[in-house]
């Protein structure tokens, strides 16, 4: 099978290393320009599954915003962000929300949880 | 309820300002006040609820709420005195600090060790003299992000955004998963301004087009963005003519470029770098001000919060250093009183360690004259340090007496002595 | 018809109008004024060099000349009576090198023509003394002691206030749109908002007052033709110029002025563009350049590194002669009854010196209208003077503490770089001329002029304006209709 080669840019940690890819079909078969063992591991998954960390908000009522940061405890796959982003837009939590608390449990079947941020107090009257 | 004299005043509850605040009390600071002008701690990292952060920190991808929300937790468990929604109107170089909020009114308060973490703010499109109209649709991508992220709302629907620095890329990307249109990020200069992961991550995976070497060469529109008009610049910065393009849009995002806030800094008479924009610091983020420390943005820009993190921890605990060695030191200090017949003392202030050295010279006027012998004595209240009899006492002509190093041990119990001079 | 007939109703609440109206709400008239923007002092009101003339430039026998020395002159009573920030800290036209030290002279002459009081003819020695910034080559200076700064919106705000507290109606988005005639005389107005009988109108429209006298058929040829001006602002935490510095100036314009904000910003500008479009307040590289260079020549220190605002302005610069047979000028002021219809007063071409001439030409309104036979009756209960609203930035700290034990409120700063509080926002909210835009907050409070230019304080603002008109935050606007901040709530992709 004929070689490939890709050059992407490693988003694992904010030094950012361009990677020389070697691709054979679906497998890759070297990986260059690395600094640590994270930037072959993300060069084969963007090769073969390809998953971001996802953020967006959910609405919750009572807090003190109307809106509650959240995060997939895990990356998922690409192609599944706007789906679950979709899904986000569906939650309404009611305050008070903590830290770590799960959002949508096993979202779009990935096995993977959203989690808050943060924590969202209720509303009161002084800070 | 909060004190009059804290150890250790922070002013600005943002990363660097929260491990500051957690190092001073870690250190051993006794009292420590966080005041913060928003009505929550975090600062700018719950608005930046992207992940990315502490990998340095925590070895682990964090958004910024749940970075901030580890310290928020820390700080709460150690009792850290908080003052939120409050707004710091003056600190002085004596670091007496006056801050108002609708809570707790006018509060003027003393610290033996201020650190100052106020962070920094987005440039303009003043700061780039941006021409065109100035209608409704052009903001900092810093305030785009707080209206979407926390106060729930979209500012526009098709965005061009100018600059490439690391918020305008992470707003692209966020404005898309919000169902808006990011139309184009312009970048002036040849290069990217913010963390290449984030070209990919934010712009590539989304198609969102970046132009290099493009600029905004005037806002259209009266009462709301229009569109803009785009052109290419020259190695010189400089528009070139014929590649002007009118981009369709009703807002423009600005990620151009963040200062130091030390508008409070320059009130306290701290020296600034004009390189910087921030204080200059010693090794333990000292500024030229004794007993005013800094941390984090405020001292110089910084892409990694982690770092924010390890110069606030460095910083509280240089100032809680401070202010533990300026109450010892204040337990050395004895003020001086006049009692009855002395309108002042000289010195107001002695060191009881100075009579380990030498015997101390205190010099006196007199309110009224007594024509007769009178007594000059030196008391500690009812216990008196030290007398010398003179044969009277004149306003016009300065008394002294001298504390002998044989008062050492009787000094050592006193804060306060009172001088007086009276009728034999 | 209309169901009220109104004594006099005034086309626009500029400086101009609300002074008129001012003047008029002293005596026994209903008064209507209309002002077709969501805010009065829009215009050529709210962007303009904030300076109060001394009067030594306007041609001797002109309009110009005299309204101008004469509204000077009233400044001390009327921000005393009205409370709005007024300082006659005095004005320098400043020459450069030894060939424009002669001008000075001309000017001064000018100025003792005019009758302006207390000019006194400085050598450069003595300028460099009081103006430790200035261009080291200065020549000489022209002082006038009685040159003054003010903040102009502040006057527009407390005239239009007063006049409404004294019974004046104020509509805002209301437009003229044509005189109501019965023959030769005017009856009424119509507007987008329907029709208002009067039995005189001033017409006060600024930048429109020529449209407004072409819909009476009076002076086709009249026509404004506004000049753009140019502005920057400078951080006043960076550099402060403390005096009002003039250059020589040209046939057509006082040049690129030095000067101080009363608050204490230095701002440069204005250059002078004629243009067509009477909306176009757009700042352009060229225009910006023009006045940087200008202001160079007189303070060659200044830093563009300090620059925190840009604005232009249009100045409404009309083309009549002056009605001084023993002057040829055409660019001069109209303040007239015009004989051809009943009911009409026009104000037209009122441009600089506009802001100084406007209490003069109020009272000279008050005169044409005795002069036609109106009998203008005082009202007993009159009331001249009105309160200023309390600014926090400005006050003591003792004074803070008691506004905010009073008004807690006054306690919580909604922007950070002038120290604006949420107390003043919500007094503007509900003052007798409501403040309901972001901008009209801005011109009142200065919040948002700062060095972070709203960065902090809009979403804030945003919610406050919100939460006290009773709307959602999506209708909360920058300057009215169609500059609504904020297009939906985040999280409702689907209603798009």
């Amino acid at each position: 099978m004929a070689q490939e080669h890709r050059t992407m840019i490693c988003i694992t940690c904010p030094r950012g290393c361009t990677l020389d890819v070697t691709v054979e079909g679906k497998t890759v078969v070297k990986v260059a320009g690395n600094n640590c063992q994270r930037g072959v591991d993300y060069a084969m998954a963007e090769v073969t599954d390809p998953r971001r960390m996802v953020t967006t908000t959910v609405r919750v009522k009572g807090g003190v915003h109307p809106l509650v940061p959240v995060y997939t405890e895990k990356p998922i796959p690409k192609p599944q962000i706007f789906a679950l982003l979709a899904e986000a837009r569906k939650v309404e939590l009611t305050a008070p929300v903590k830290f770590g608390d799960i959002v949508m449990e096993n979202v779009l079947g990935t096995g993977i949880n959203v989690l808050a941020s943060r924590n969202i107090p209720l509303k009161s009257k002084a800070p | 309820m909060l004190k009059q004299k804290y150890d250790v005043i922070v002013v600005g509850a943002g990363p660097a300002g929260l491990a500051a605040a957690i190092g001073a009390k870690k250190t051993g600071a006794q009292d420590v006040l966080v005041i913060e002008r928003a009505q929550e701690l975090g600062g700018i990292l719950q608005q930046c609820i992207h992940n990315g952060f502490g990998l340095e920190t925590f070895k682990k991808d964090l958004p910024g709420p749940a970075y901030a929300q580890r310290f928020i937790d820390e700080l709460t468990s150690l009792h850290i005195d908080t003052l939120l929604d409050a707004m710091v109107l003056d600190v002085t170089s004596e670091r007496h600090v006056s801050a108002t909020s609708q809570w707790s009114g006018y509060v003027e308060l003393d610290a033996r060790a201020l650190v100052l973490a106020m962070g920094c703010r987005e440039r303009t499109r003043a700061q780039i003299a941006l021409p065109g109209t100035r209608p409704a649709g052009v903001y900092t991508a810093g305030t785009a992000q707080r209206f979407v992220n926390m106060e729930g709302f979209m500012p526009g629907k098709q965005y061009v955004i100018l600059g490439s620095g690391d918020i305008g890329m992470i707003m692209a990307r966020r404005l898309t998963f919000e169902g808006a249109k990011v139309e184009r990020v312009l970048e002036i200069m040849p290069f990217l301004t913010g963390l290449t992961r984030n070209y990919v991550q934010c712009l590539q995976d989304f198609d969102i087009p970046l132009q290099l070497e493009h600029t905004v060469k005037r806002i259209i529109g009266n009462e709301r963005v229009e569109a803009i008009e785009s052109v290419q610049v020259d190695d010189h910065r400089q528009p070139i003519p014929g590649t002007e393009e009118v981009i369709p849009c009703d807002t423009l995002l600005l990620s151009i470029g963040l200062i130091p806030e030390n508008e409070l800094s320059r009130k306290a008479g701290v020296a600034l770098d004009p390189v910087t924009g921030g204080p200059f610091v010693d090794e333990r983020m000292q500024t030229n001000v004794p007993g005013i420390f800094a941390a984090g943005n405020v001292v110089h820009v910084y892409d990694l919060v982690d770092w924010v993190t390890e110069a606030g921890l460095l910083c509280g605990r240089s100032a809680a250093q401070h202010a533990i060695a300026e109450r010892k030191h204040a337990g050395r200090r004895v003020r001086m009183k006049g009692g009855d017949n002395v309108r002042y003392v000289v010195p107001h202030v002695l060191d009881k360690e100075s009579l380990a050295e030498s015997r101390q010279r205190l010099q006196m006027r007199v309110t009224t004259p007594i024509e007769a012998p009178v007594w000059v004595e030196v008391m500690n209240g009812d216990e008196r340090i030290v007398r010398k009899a003179d044969l009277y006492a004149r306003p016009g002509e300065m008394v002294s007496i001298d504390i002998p190093q044989s008062a050492y041990d009787a000094v050592q119990r006193a804060s306060e002595l009172t001088v007086r001079v009276v009728r034999r | 018809m209309a169901d009220k007939t109104y004594d006099v109703i005034i086309i626009g609440a500029g400086v101009v109008g609300s002074l008129v109206a001012r003047f008029l709400s002293r005596y026994r008239l209903d008064v209507l004024v209309l002002e077709k923007d969501s805010d009065i002092g829009t215009g050529a009101s709210s962007a303009n060099t904030a300076i109060v003339h001394a009067g030594y430039d306007p041609i001797p026998g002109s309009l110009k000349a005299e309204m101008n020395v004469k509204g000077n002159r009233m400044f001390d009573q009327l921000a005393g009576e009205l409370n709005f920030s007024f300082e006659r800290r005095g004005d320098y036209v400043v020459s450069i090198g030894p060939d424009e030290y002669g001008k000075l002279e001309t000017l001064r002459q000018q100025g003792l023509a005019n009758g302006v009081p207390g000019m006194v003819m400085l050598d450069g020695a003595d300028v460099r003394r009081r103006e430790p910034n200035i261009n080291p080559d200065v020549s000489g200076a022209l002082w006038a002691s009685t040159g003054g700064i003010c903040d102009p919106f502040s006057v527009v705000v407390a005239a239009a206030e007063n006049a409404v507290e004294n019974g004046v109606t104020l509509l805002t988005d209301t437009a003229f749109e044509d005189f109501i005639m019965e023959g030769k005389r005017i009856v009424g107005v119509k507007t987008n908002r329907g029709d208002f009988g009067s039995r005189w109108v001033v017409n006060a429209a600024g930048l429109y007052s020529d449209v407004v006298m072409h819909k009476a058929g009076l002076r086709p040829e009249f026509k404004i033709v506004p000049r753009k001006g140019e502005y920057y602002v400078f951080d006043k935490a960076e550099m402060t110029i403390n005096n009002v510095l003039f250059p020589v100036p040209s046939e057509t314009s006082k040049g690129i002025v030095v000067t101080t904000t009363i608050h204490g910003n230095t701002i440069i500008g204005p250059n002078a563009l004629e243009i067509e479009d009477k909306e176009d307040r757009s700042v352009t590289p060229e225009g910006l350049s023009e006045v940087w260079q200008g202001a160079l020549k007189l303070v060659p220190s200044l830093s563009l590194k300090y620059a925190i605002a840009e604005f232009a302005g249009l100045r409404p610069g009309g083309n009549a002669p002056s009605p001084n047979p023993n002057i040829h000028y055409n660019k001069d002021f109209v303040i007239e009854i015009p004989k051809e219809v009943q009911g009409l007063v026009n104000l037209g071409g009122i441009e600089s010196p506009g802001l100084t001439s406007s209490p003069a030409i109020a009272v000279r309104v008050i005169e044409l209208l005795k002069d036609a036979g109106e009998k203008l009756e005082e009202k007993p209960d009159w009331n001249p003077i009105r309160i200023a609203r309390p600014r926090f930035r400005d006050m003591l700290p003792v004074e803070q503490k008691l506004l905010i034990q009073n008004d807690a409120r006054y306690g919580r700063i909604v922007c950070r770089c002038e120290n604006v509080t949420e107390g003043e926002i919500v007094a503007e909210i509900h003052a007798p001329i409501p403040a309901r835009t972001y901008d009209a907050l801005k011109r009142r409070t200065w919040l948002g002029t700062g060095r972070c230019q709203g960065g902090f304080d809009i979403p804030r603002v945003v919610e406050i304006l919100a939460r006290e008109l009773g709307v959602s935050s999506l209708e909360i606007s920058k300057k009215g209709k169609g500059s609504e901040f904020l297009v939906r709530p985040t999280k409702d992709v689907e209603t798009e």
